[in-house]
């Protein structure tokens, strides 16, 4: 936004409004097709929503008991994977970013294959793990492991490159090797950006982790999918909450944690 | 310009946080059970590269509605209108939660926590819920990233609506302009541009959800993916990896470029 803005905007030429306005009209169409939306089918199911919610009105407060466990292993799996992803962001970001005088081509490969991480979503990830070592958290943990390091990797990356050169030039005049450099002069820079990213992608983790159960990569997602065959919304609905409850707890540790660190 | 100090006296401070975070660590890890693992995992990721390595270039284009190409085509007409619903449905909610002069702060505050709640909601199980209610399909998927979009949206609208410039609109009502030319002239003129900007950026991350949510039923190529490895067909899994991995890049490309030219 243009601060303190006195004149009024530029008119858009009508023709140009038209054109972009019918495209838009044509892809929406199109996509409806495509997909086969039926809005009438919505209003007809209604009813099929309302019995839903009504059901889940009246949680089944019986299942709590059920499912802490599984939530608790869920947590643990949301630790583990960003702790592993992050573990591994900190040297690789340190060696990718652009001002580390790091190999141009190696680095360059790198970058282009957590280009490549970031695009597959977790669940993407986590339903290929499941195939790969069977039922269970420990593919729950790869796929947030992997995530995670995509993503810190790029946000830690880009950071360092932002970073004052002074202090490494320094470092350098006083013959510094390297190793030294980093210690000295990069990490002091950059290290609380990197404890906010991981931050950051533990709460993205948390709720990833809900989910990742019911493709069977451990948690209480195989409660959620388990509740919904049997048709049980009241239990849904406790599950529902309970995520919801330790999302938010999740989201106020991390911010206070956060405002502690800056 | 002055070199970092060294850590002095907090070290104590330090040790506790290093020993908290190891408890925590450790807590974590004790408690996971690693019996599940598969002995053959070895086997099969050697599968899996012979599958990635030799993909099924047969699966692109069949001609049927059935390939790679139409369902991709399928996931990104899911995110496209599941988009397009949500920034519909949160201009209201961008209102709501922004904070305006002349008004109680039980308003803002109320708006703001609702699309706070609504983004807690992971996607996946707004679609379940969805698929309970239209039955299985791409409907569902996009009822799903339209109304699990709301939360992200509206923090996004009512930030750049409460950072808005009051200059223009204040000049509009000098010259004698009513509301509805302050809204067409003033108002809309800031936001729309902002908005468009926030669109496009929540459209990538909706193609990247849209890809997953056949893997609960609710259309586009996630349903295929999953029958292909429950079938563990790698190499059909590897031409639709690589087939979403391509189009996620172009679409951060083309909506990257479009939203420099917005701002």
């Amino acid at each position: 936004m243009i601060p303190n803005q006195t004149t009024l905007p530029k008119k858009t030429g009508k023709v140009k409004f038209f054109t972009t306005l019918s495209m838009l009209l044509i892809i929406i169409v199109v996509s409806a097709i495509i997909t086969d939306v039926d809005i009438w089918q919505l209003l007809t199911n209604l009813g099929q929503a309302g019995y839903i919610l009504e059901q889940m009105s009246h949680p089944d407060w019986s299942y709590v008991s059920v499912v802490l466990g599984p939530l608790v292993e869920t947590i643990r799996m949301a630790i583990l994977g960003t702790a592993f992803g992050a573990i591994l962001a900190f040297p690789f970001s340190l060696y990718v970013a652009r001002n580390m005088e790091s190999s141009k081509a190696v680095s360059g490969v790198l970058r282009f294959i957590n280009n490549i991480i970031r695009t597959i979503p977790e669940l993407l990830l986590a339903a290929v793990f499941v195939a790969v070592f069977g039922i269970g958290p420990f593919a729950g943990i790869i796929a947030l492991a992997i995530f995670s390091f995509g993503m810190v990797t790029k946000l830690f990356f880009e950071s360092i490159e932002t970073i004052d050169e002074g202090p490494i030039e320094a470092l350098k005049s006083s013959g510094a090797n390297r190793l030294e450099i980093m210690r000295f002069g990069v990490i002091p820079q950059v290290i609380s950006y990197y404890w906010n990213f991981v931050l950051f992608a533990f709460e993205i983790n948390i709720r990833a982790s809900t989910v990742l159960g019911y493709i069977g990569a451990g948690g209480i997602g195989i409660f959620l999918s388990r509740a919904l065959k049997q048709v049980r919304y009241d239990r849904v609905a406790v599950i529902i909450l309970i995520i919801f409850v330790v999302v938010l707890a999740i989201d106020y540790v991390s911010n206070k944690v956060r405002e502690k660190l800056s | 310009m002055t070199l970092p100090k060294p850590p002095k006296g907090n070290r104590a401070k330090t040790i506790i946080t290093i020993l908290v975070v190891l408890a925590i660590f450790v807590w974590a890890f004790a408690g996971i059970s690693f019996n599940g693992i598969k002995v053959t995992a070895w086997q099969t990721v050697q599968s899996i590269v012979e599958g990635f390595t030799h993909p099924d270039w047969g699966y692109v284009w069949t001609g049927e509605g059935e390939d790679l190409i139409s369902l991709l085509v399928e996931t990104l007409a899911i995110a496209i209108l599941g988009t397009i619903m949500s920034s519909l449905l949160s201009i209201p909610f961008g209102f709501w939660a922004a904070r305006s002069r002349g008004q109680r702060k039980i308003v803002s505050s109320s708006g703001k926590f609702v699309s706070s709640a609504i983004r807690t909601f992971p996607d996946i199980i707004l679609a379940l819920l969805f698929i309970k209610m239209v039955g299985p399909g791409s409907f569902a998927g996009i009822l799903a990233l339209g109304v699990g979009a709301i939360g992200m949206l509206a923090k996004f609208y009512s930030e750049s609506i409460e950072a808005m410039d009051h200059g223009p609109s204040e000049s509009v009502v000098a010259a004698g302009g009513n509301k509805g030319k302050v809204l067409f002239f003033a108002t809309l003129p800031q936001l729309v541009p902002e908005f468009l900007s926030y669109t496009l950026y929540r459209f990538e991350i909706a193609v990247r959800y849209a890809t997953i949510l056949g893997l609960v039923g609710a259309g586009g190529i996630g349903t295929p993916l999953i029958f292909a490895l429950n079938a563990r067909a790698w190499d059909r899994v590897g031409i639709i990896l690589l087939g979403i991995i391509v189009m996620v890049t172009v679409i951060d490309i083309i909506s990257g470029k479009l939203r420099q030219r917005l701002v």
